[in-house]
């Protein structure tokens, strides 16, 4: 389970961390892109809606322009009176809807000679159209000295006025298109009044504000000078100018703008008016000196890149919790079979091969893996059946042989001391197998009365036909030295029936003796055997003993017997090359100074204590390396005719009998 | 603009009632208030123009009650084209006036007894402006050309100046715009400092574009705004004009304590009066009537209300070089203290 929820928790983070890593990269790309993207747009369509806004009202004011142009020239010679101006400013109203009204005023005693001012002006009011007379209805500042007629007659041209409230006149928030008009005294031309078509600023207003520019974006006026003409705020129109509200906002960029829109510039700009980001396009109009402005808020322009980007990033959380999702099922999917092999193979871990592995339902590495794990169960299955008869054979075979261990030692003579009843020696052997049955072997019995024959033998390889060869030599032996009484021939006699029929060529080295009791002459015969020693009180020796050839490869081999006399307390120490030849750890032999030397120590050592301390001294030496070999001995002492053992230094006869 | 107008009137007139309400509760309230205070003495003011920053001080002392304090009911009248502030004060519409020196002197020259009760402006801010294109860069340079003078008393200043220089100018009539002047239709043009030049700065021309002359640089230095009455009304309750003297030296001084809510203060009136209204330029007026007015500041020279004889005398006998007035009346006649009544 841990290992299930720790797979199933590291996909979902890696994979959704990733995807939402590039998912949000490709979010801001796409925003900045989307919105780099709209501004170039907007700057199209904002030039295009401004310049088309502007040429709209452009269209408007200059065909006011030229009406009143033409009016004005036609005013340069044509003849009229009192009554015919009526009519001429009437009609003109009647052609032209757009026009709010217009004036014919003329310079001082310009009209007639009686008259000081003369000014009439024709204006909209309620549905009819009213004439009034401007040289009576303006109360404060006479006609002559308005913007409107001031302006124009001092530049001799045809003016636009800055939009104002004519007070006294129409009464409204206009602008005057005034064009003088002139008459020739001398060939100098000297204007003579001045004709004028206003247009309403809530003319303009609707006009501008008809144009929808997003929810809250809006169209501008600014006049010639600054002046706030439209706004969708009517409380900056004729009170606010791009330069105030520059001043108010310490906006000194603001101003440089106002300064190129009055110059007739046009421009793209990141500027609102206001502290609300926003893009403006500004564009003049060609016949007054204006300029449109068209503002389109920040907020709202990229109100639809940040609702796709919210979409998108609605869509792309979502998506993001779907993926979790997903690889969470795609994971449990794939670590459902992994669990239940786990969960398997847990009882399999301890041993149980007969769990229910989960079905194989796909070729993929899972199913590989339970069939691999299928596969190794029976393995090991097999395996395990196949050790249990081997180790049942084993076992089988180790009873066996431990029993052929126990018929081996009971075969030997195992009861110390041996001859109880005897005291004229002493006799005391040991044999400890290197492997459960040895090769090695030891026998002493009584030919007669007074002769013990003692033997130690070694058999050339171990184990069980060691063992067999062994039995047959001993019992060979035992027979044979029952019947001939000499060592030689009993030696020769054993090693013909041995070599008969001896095809596996097994071979053994045997020490044959016998001691006569009563004397102490000791007849002996070697078979390829190991020295023995002789312990006296003059010390410990080798005997110097015809080697012999070894019992069993050729037959017809001659042995010879050779004698010596064991003085009272001679030990007579046979030993086989386990003892010599035992190794320890550095692969050093035991060797047989040290042999002689443990010998050497104390002599009046009995022959039990004897073997003991050689047994001891070479497992000593051995530090529990291995046993490579059995290792026998059998020690004799002679304890019965009273000759000194002082006597050991002679020469010992030692001659065939 | 009616739909607003009559929403100012319907709210002004709920407050009203209001008001009227609040009050006769607690006069019924209190009985004996009605007997307690002394009662207010009426009197109006003329200013010299509409609405606008210029006259902060009377506007400000009104609207903070200053001049109830001082016992005075104090009703300002509209100024402006159409309302002369003499004539207001000759019908007897009028009180008291907000005028110029000069004006003054010319009336009282012409026979109408105008007395001086507080001198509010020390200095002339009247200016000549030239556009540097137009290579007009001297007094001098001015002479034949075609300069923009506002007609009347406002026109006696640089008038003066001209004449003074032997500077033979073509005076165009100039009336409430720059415009030309901004049109190229005249090519110097008479300013105040703090109206007409800022007009034309928020006009989109730079001040580096301009060549800006203060007369009073120029040794006419007039002595502007000024509260004026008729010699009978002022001599008739000399302490009533103590009051509006001394209640608007300090409407005054409290509209530059506090010039945001002054600046409020004005805007309503002006927008009481549908006078266009620009907060920005009414701020650069106020700011610009500190210079005038307040003494230790760059003009200021005199205790605010007081006429200095020296610039008295220098202006009448510069009219009277000029031949604007035949002669000077007397300082001590022309100009009332009321520290003099008590």
């Amino acid at each position: 389970m841990q290992f299930s929820k720790s797979i199933v928790i590291r996909m979902i983070v890696v994979i959704t961390l990733c995807s939402a890593g590039i998912f949000a990269v490709t979010l801001v790309v796409n925003y900045m892109q989307s919105r780099s993207m709209l501004e170039m747009e907007l700057e199209k369509n904002a030039r295009n809606l401004a310049s088309s806004l502007a040429n709209r009202v452009d269209a408007e004011l200059v065909s006011v322009a030229k009406v009143t142009e033409g009016m004005a020239r036609s005013l340069d010679t044509a003849e009229y009176n009192r009554e015919g101006l009526v009519p001429l400013i009437g009609s003109m109203l009647d052609s032209n809807p757009s026009v709010y009204g217009s004036a014919i005023a003329f310079e001082p005693y310009a009209f007639n000679k009686q008259e000081r001012l003369y000014a009439l002006y024709l204006f909209r009011d309620e549905g009819t159209v009213k004439a009034i007379r401007l040289d009576a209805s303006y109360r404060y500042v006479p006609y002559l000295y308005q913007d409107w007629y001031q302006i124009p007659v001092e530049l001799q041209a045809p003016v636009w006025s800055e939009p104002y409230f004519d007070d006294g006149g129409g009464n409204a928030t206009m602008a005057t298109c005034s064009v003088p008009f002139y008459y020739s005294s001398g060939g100098k031309k000297e204007v003579k009044g001045v004709v004028s078509a206003d247009i309403r600023l809530d003319s303009l207003t609707q006009l501008i504000s008809s144009v929808r520019i997003l929810k809250t974006g809006y169209a501008m006026l600014l006049s010639r000078n600054g002046m706030v003409l439209t706004h969708p705020d009517s409380s900056f129109i004729m009170n606010e100018s791009i330069f105030s509200i520059a001043e108010e906002r310490s906006d000194p960029v603001l101003r440089e703008m106002g300064r190129k829109m009055i110059a007739g510039e046009s421009g793209f700009v990141h500027h609102s008016l206001t502290d609300e980001p926003g893009w403006m396009y500004y564009a003049p109009i060609r016949s007054t000196g204006w300029t449109l402005a068209v503002v389109f808020p920040e907020a709202e322009l990229f109100e639809k890149v940040r609702n796709l980007s919210l979409t998108m990033a609605g869509i792309g959380t979502g998506g993001l919790l779907l993926l979790a999702l997903v690889v969470a099922m795609a994971t449990r999917s794939i670590t459902l079979p992994l669990r239940a092999l786990a969960s398997a193979t847990g009882p399999m871990a301890s041993g149980n091969f007969d769990v229910e592995l989960p079905a194989v339902r796909s070729n993929d590495e899972i199913g590989m893996l339970t069939s691999s794990f299928r596969m190794m169960g029976e393995s090991l299955k097999e395996y395990i059946r196949n050790l249990t008869e081997t180790t049942a054979q084993k076992e089988r075979i180790q009873s066996e042989l431990q029993m052929a261990t126990d018929i081996q030692a009971s075969l030997l003579p195992r009861i110390f001391p041996a001859f109880p009843e005897r005291p004229e020696f002493d006799i005391f052997a040991s044999m400890d197998a290197a492997k459960e049955v040895g090769g090695d072997f030891y026998d002493f019995f009584f030919i007669d009365d007074s002769h013990l024959c003692f033997l130690i033998a070694d058999v050339a390889d171990k184990g069980v036909p060691a063992a067999l060869y062994m039995m047959v030599a001993k019992t060979l032996l035992k027979s044979e030295a029952q019947r001939l009484r000499d060592p030689g021939v009993i030696l020769e006699h054993v090693n013909n029936i041995l070599a008969e029929d001896n095809e596996s060529c097994m071979f053994a080295t045997v020490f044959c003796a016998i001691l006569d009791t009563a004397s102490g002459e000791l007849i002996f015969s070697n078979a390829g055997h190991n020295p023995p020693l002789l312990v006296g009180s003059g010390g410990v020796r080798y005997l110097d003993v015809k080697p012999g050839f070894l019992l069993g490869p050729v037959p017809d081999s001659r042995y010879e017997t050779e004698r010596i006399t064991l003085r009272n307390g001679d030990v007579f120490f046979l030993y086989t090359d386990g003892v010599t030849e035992a190794k320890n750890r550095e692969d050093e032999l035991f060797g047989e100074q040290r042999l002689l030397e443990i010998l050497q120590g104390d002599f009046s050592m009995a022959v039990e204590d004897m073997v003991h301390a050689v047994r001891s001294s070479v497992a000593g030496f051995a530090e529990g390396a291995a046993q490579s070999d059995d290792i026998t001995m059998v020690a004799l002492q002679y304890t019965g005719n009273g000759i000194s053992s002082s006597a050991i230094d002679a020469p010992l006869i030692i001659s065939k009998s | 603009m009616h739909e607003r107008q009559r929403s100012t009137g319907s709210l002004l007139f709920q407050a009203f009632s209001l008001m009227v309400v609040v009050a006769l509760l607690s006069l019924a309230a209190y009985p004996s208030l009605l007997h307690a205070e002394p009662p207010l003495k009426k009197a109006s003011l003329i200013p010299l123009w509409s609405p606008q920053a210029q006259f902060a001080g009377y506007y400000v002392a009104l609207e903070k009650g200053l001049y109830r304090r001082y016992g005075v009911e104090l009703s300002i009248l509209n100024g402006g084209s159409g309302n002369s502030p003499v004539e207001a004060l000759q019908s007897g519409r009028a009180d008291y006036a907000v005028m110029w020196l000069t004006t003054a002197l010319r009336h009282r020259d012409a026979g109408i007894r105008l007395v001086n009760i507080s001198q509010v402006i020390q200095r002339s801010s009247m200016m000549l402006i030239s556009r540097k294109s137009s290579r007009i860069d001297s007094l001098q340079g001015m002479n034949g050309k075609k300069v923009g003078l506002w007609d009347g008393d406002l026109s006696i200043p640089p008038l003066t100046l001209f004449s003074r220089r032997g500077i033979t100018i073509r005076q165009v009539p100039l009336t409430n715009t720059v415009n030309l002047f901004l049109r190229g239709g005249i090519e110097v043009t008479s300013a105040m400092w703090y109206n007409e030049y800022h007009v034309i700065l928020n006009s989109g021309v730079d001040a580096d574009e301009l060549n800006a002359v203060f007369l009073s640089e120029q040794g006419v230095n007039f002595p502007e705004d000024g509260i004026y009455g008729l010699e009978k009304t002022v001599k008739g309750d000399p302490a009533l004009a103590a009051a509006i003297a001394d209640a608007s030296r300090e409407g005054w001084q409290y509209a530059f304590d506090h010039p945001e809510e002054a600046l409020d203060i004005v805007m309503k009136y002006m927008l009481r009066a549908h006078v266009p209204a620009n907060r920005m330029h009414q701020k650069w007026m106020l700011n610009r009537m500190r210079d005038l007015i307040m003494p230790g500041t760059a003009f200021g020279k005199m205790p605010s209300g007081t006429l200095d004889r020296k610039d008295y005398h220098d202006a009448g006998n510069a009219m009277q070089r000029a031949g604007l007035i035949g002669g000077c009346p007397d300082y001590a006649d022309f100009t009332w203290r009321h520290d003099a009544v008590q």
